[in-house]
């Protein structure tokens, strides 16, 4: 264990330093100087230039920025924003709270409507199951803006339950979650289908083993059969994969934030994008990633404490 | 007094006998709606009604009549004509990730399987890195330094597929080189390229095809996503992705068409790319069963 745990962290931090590695090239790809590709045609001073210059270090070696440019970014510094103008760090603290939330919804949902129709489905096979099959299958290829479209048009054009994109900020928590109600469905849904179709087969295959026969055989009553034997020992690849969707969900902010408007970090690095804004571009595909791979390695350390047939050690590799 | 060897060529059944048809109504649906996609990309010029991109601000969000047979969009564009012509960049752009993607990754994973000992170890580590580097993420930090368009995009994903391929050979490639037709071949004294060329990719190759199939139907999402995002195909270009961007605007003013015909094309290509390759790896994994 203590090996595997060493060798799962050296991954981590080779990904992590690999990843700063080009998220911090990818600014000298850029065709030109980087000067001129920082003020992206903007006029400037002689004064600005040289505070650019000295603000991302560049009259040093390259190496000896990107020393530099780690130090700071391990110290919480990203610089500054040139579209807000105003530190990066600042900006992504004022809108971590809204993706937290929307995927913190998201990852509700997900599990609530996956586990729920796949335990439906394994348990009433004929009809239901396979409506929950069709879909499950719908669902996963639909990716998450036609989700977002078909939702607005329905929700909040026909019906009006909902606010459509960029209603404006809701005050306390209720109206809050009430507007993020269709983002976080349109994020959901295709994590959800997926979801549904690892439950109904983690289910079908605990369903079949003689363990379950058994205590059937013994006059366990049905309710109590699913529970505590089929649903336990299914919950294991459930929650592999329901971990792995949870950094799925993060990526994903991105567009949902996007096609309803919502202020967080998803959408913060579309605009970023788009005015060119680097900095900011920077910090959040640099923490995407960081938070990609640690919840995915929090995912590989929880499983064996929920399923011990899946804990690294003798005979597995 | 010599005797020859004499090894009788191992070889499973190739793709040709994967029968595309015969498979269930489900799939055969799915290939004829993956032909027609085809076929429409390639004839788009000639099946479009309109040129998809001259603008017409008089007949704006024109609903469905004679003249528009899916109607217009916010600026006047017949919204059938344009789908007809975002056949083409839909599937342009997922075929070159596929291609790339399986290309590299099958000799990654094939070399990875054939060397082994810190070759295999080299490459496998190197895949793993990129594999936990979630592929939207690169495409966009490519686009914010190379500026929007299909390139960015599509180097991107192709890289990030690159694993996903890589992975899946290195593994059914091992398993092959097990196999003892291989030191057979090896016996005989045939390089290991002959060795690999001429009968452990054939062997492999329907597996890689059914994973090749599906990884064409998540491309397809990921770069209407980014198109959707304003990164991949420019307006005025048709394209699925930027045409459901261009019709939010008219969702709200109750005009469904702009977006929701796109939709359905993503949908429904998305769709077909997962049962024909699912249905692919079933049969394969049947087979292997029959076969030992």
């Amino acid at each position: 264990m203590t090996r595997f745990l060493a060798g799962r962290l050296a991954g981590l931090v080779a990904v992590l330093l690999v990843t700063s590695v080009v998220v911090f090239g990818t600014l000298h790809l850029a065709p030109g100087d980087p000067v001129t590709f920082l003020l992206h045609g903007r006029p400037a001073s002689p004064e600005t230039v040289a505070a650019l210059r000295a603000e991302h270090h560049l009259d040093d070696p390259l190496a000896v920025q990107y020393g530099k440019w780690l130090g700071g970014v391990l110290s919480g510094d990203f610089g500054r924003s040139a579209q807000y103008h105003q530190d990066v760090t600042a900006l992504l603290g004022s809108r971590l709270p809204g993706t937290a939330l929307l995927v913190g919804y998201s990852a509700l949902l997900v599990a609530v409507l996956g586990v729920g129709a796949g335990v439906l489905a394994a348990l009433r096979p004929g009809l239901l199951d396979r409506t929950v099959l069709i879909g499950t299958g719908v669902a996963t290829a639909t990716p998450s803006f036609v989700t977002a479209i078909a939702l607005v048009s329905l929700f909040s054009v026909q019906l009006g339950w909902f606010p459509g994109p960029g209603g404006g900020a809701a005050g306390g928590l209720g109206p809050r979650l009430h507007q993020l109600t269709l983002p976080a469905l349109a994020l959901a849904l295709t994590f959800a289908g997926l979801l549904a179709r690892v439950t109904r087969s983690a289910m079908l295959d605990e369903m079949g083993r003689e363990h379950v026969e058994v205590a059937r055989a013994r006059g366990v009553a049905g309710r109590s059969v699913v529970r505590r034997h089929v649903l336990r020992n299914a919950l294991g690849p459930v929650v592999t994969v329901g971990g792995t969707m949870l950094a799925g969900l993060l990526i994903g902010t991105a567009i949902v934030e996007t096609a309803f408007d919502v202020p967080g970090l998803g959408s913060l690095l579309v605009q970023s994008v788009t005015s060119q804004d680097f900095a900011v571009v920077q910090a959040v595909t640099l923490l995407s990633v960081a938070a990609f791979v640690l919840v995915n390695l929090a995912v590989d350390l929880l499983a064996p404490l929920i399923d011990p047939r899946l804990s690294p050690g003798e005979g597995s590799s | 007094m010599t005797t020859t060897l004499t090894t009788v060529p191992y070889r499973r059944p190739g793709l040709r006998r994967l029968r595309l048809l015969g498979q269930g109504p489900l799939f055969t649906v799915s290939v004829a709606v993956l032909a027609v996609l085809v076929l429409v990309a390639v004839s788009a010029p000639l099946l479009a009604p309109y040129d998809p991109e001259a603008l017409d601000l008089g007949a704006s969000l024109v609903g469905t009549t004679g003249d528009h047979l899916l109607g217009t969009d916010q600026s006047g564009r017949d919204i059938l004509s344009r789908l007809l012509h975002g056949a083409r960049t839909g599937l342009l752009g997922p075929l070159l990730v596929v291609g790339v993607s399986t290309l590299l990754g099958t000799l990654l994973g094939v070399v990875a399987a054939w060397r082994g000992g810190w070759t295999d170890a080299l490459l496998s580590r190197a895949m793993d890195l990129v594999f936990s580097v979630p592929g939207l993420m690169l495409a966009i930090l490519l686009v914010a330094v190379t500026g929007p368009g299909m390139t960015a995009p599509v180097i991107a994903m192709a890289v990030a597929y690159t694993p996903y391929v890589g992975r899946l050979v290195r593994g059914i490639a091992r398993q092959e080189k097990a196999r003892p037709y291989v030191e057979a071949y090896v016996v005989q004294g045939w390089s290991g390229w002959t060795v690999c060329v001429r009968h452990l990719l054939p062997n492999i190759a329907p597996t890689v095809f059914a994973q090749s199939a599906m990884n064409f139907g998540y491309a397809l999402m990921d770069l209407a996503a980014l198109s959707f995002l304003g990164f991949g195909v420019q307006p005025p270009t048709a394209d699925w992705g930027a045409m459901i961007n261009e019709g939010q605007g008219a969702v709200l003013q109750g005009a469904m068409l702009p977006a929701l015909a796109p939709s359905v094309c993503i949908v429904l290509a998305v769709v077909a790319f997962g049962i024909v390759g699912e249905g692919l790896a079933d049969r394969i994994a049947r087979r292997e069963k029959q076969t030992p």
